[in-house]
């Protein structure tokens, strides 16, 4: 049983459809922000293969045969920017002025946080590109001599943090305008917070696109200027 | 026929979206220059969004479940961040937290002046 589903192509790929589901499946009946898909997608999978036996590692190159649908599928987050681009537009310089400003302090805390608690430098610049999407954090950490594992971790922590808490973080900082919305989901937790705005408003998911687009960018240029 | 071709375009601009990624000296990846250059396309009117709306709108519906395999792929990376992981979970959810608030309240505040000012 353990041979077959090790060498299986598609035991990994219906095994995360079917957690994601039953979270999805779990969100609806219980209305929880707690009962997250992604999150309880991950326990369930993971739970399966400890109890089956599969190793993690081939669990994930299974994986790999539609993990790469996410590129595409990022690319198409300019599809909901653009039907709502004539609506945010008239916000565009209160919605650039988020970015930058929460970029800069994620950056900020993030260095001051890691000083703090002497973390030394190879987790700090580990830590620093944790707002911003995977396959840009894990190549800025790597040039700065940071620790890919790490980096990804932290990514999609905070990645499932914003997708989870998000509502609720809209509701204690009071942030009641999809716009705002959207500008802090994607500026804090990247793609998965925008998948999450998504889902809330279209308005906020469109803010939500181009805020992980800027954030991203804006990271790459300064990373280099202050790990250097 | 109709999503074949609309898979194909979506195709087509994540495959576009390699050559900034090789030409930029940026880490920007493809993803993002993809997102930046399909936007130009149909902001401009170059592409229409018919030409890709069903898939587009289907594959941005996967976002969410493509983030499960990474999540348990944390289960492999355990042994990078168990030393530190009290201090690596609270910069995490501290930085995450006041990033949330800064953009989003800097957003807000703006948009509102802009709307009491009245200069729409």
């Amino acid at each position: 049983m353990r041979e077959i589903l090790c060498g299986s192509a598609f035991f990994p790929v219906v095994l995360t459809l079917a957690a994601y589901a039953l979270g999805a499946w779990l969100q609806r009946r219980t209305g929880s922000a707690a009962a997250n898909p992604i999150l309880v997608g991950a326990l369930v999978a993971g739970a399966a293969l400890t109890v089956t036996g599969v190793p993690v590692e081939a669990y994930q190159a299974g994986c790999e045969s539609f993990s790469w649908l996410l590129t595409p599928a990022t690319v198409c987050l300019a599809i909901p920017l653009y039907r709502q681009f004539s609506v945010i537009k008239k916000d565009i310089r209160a919605i650039l002025a988020g970015i930058v400003s929460g970029t800069a302090v994620s950056l900020g805390c993030i260095w001051a946080m890691c000083m703090v608690m002497k973390l030394g430098r190879a987790l700090t610049v580990s830590l620093l590109p944790k707002s911003i999407t995977t396959a840009m954090g894990i190549v800025l950490s790597e040039s700065a001599g940071g620790l890919d594992a790490v980096t990804t971790a932290a990514i999609i922590v905070t990645g499932v943090l914003g997708n989870i808490a998000g509502e609720r973080l809209c509701r204690i900082f009071r942030l009641t305008d999809p716009v705002a919305q959207g500008t802090a989901l994607g500026t804090s937790a990247h793609v998965i917070g925008t998948a999450r705005a998504s889902k809330m408003d279209a308005n906020a998911g469109a803010t939500g696109s181009l805020a992980l687009v800027v954030a991203g960018i804006l990271t790459a240029l300064v990373f280099p200027m202050i790990t250097g | 026929m109709r999503y074949i071709l609309q898979f194909a375009v979506i195709m087509g601009f994540t495959l576009a979206g390699e050559l900034p990624h090789l030409i930029v000296p940026l880490p920007v990846p493809a993803a993002v220059w993809g997102i930046v250059l399909l936007f130009i396309a149909l902001q401009s009117g170059a592409v229409k969004l018919s030409a890709l709306e069903q898939a587009g709108d289907f594959l941005t519906g996967m976002l969410p479940v493509l983030f499960v395999a990474p999540a348990v792929g944390l289960m492999a990376c355990w042994d990078a961040v168990a030393g530190q992981i009290v201090p690596m979970l609270l910069i995490v959810v501290v930085s995450t937290v006041v990033t949330f608030a800064v953009s989003g309240r800097v957003t807000q505040a703006m948009m509102r002046r802009r709307k009491e000012s009245g200069d729409a």
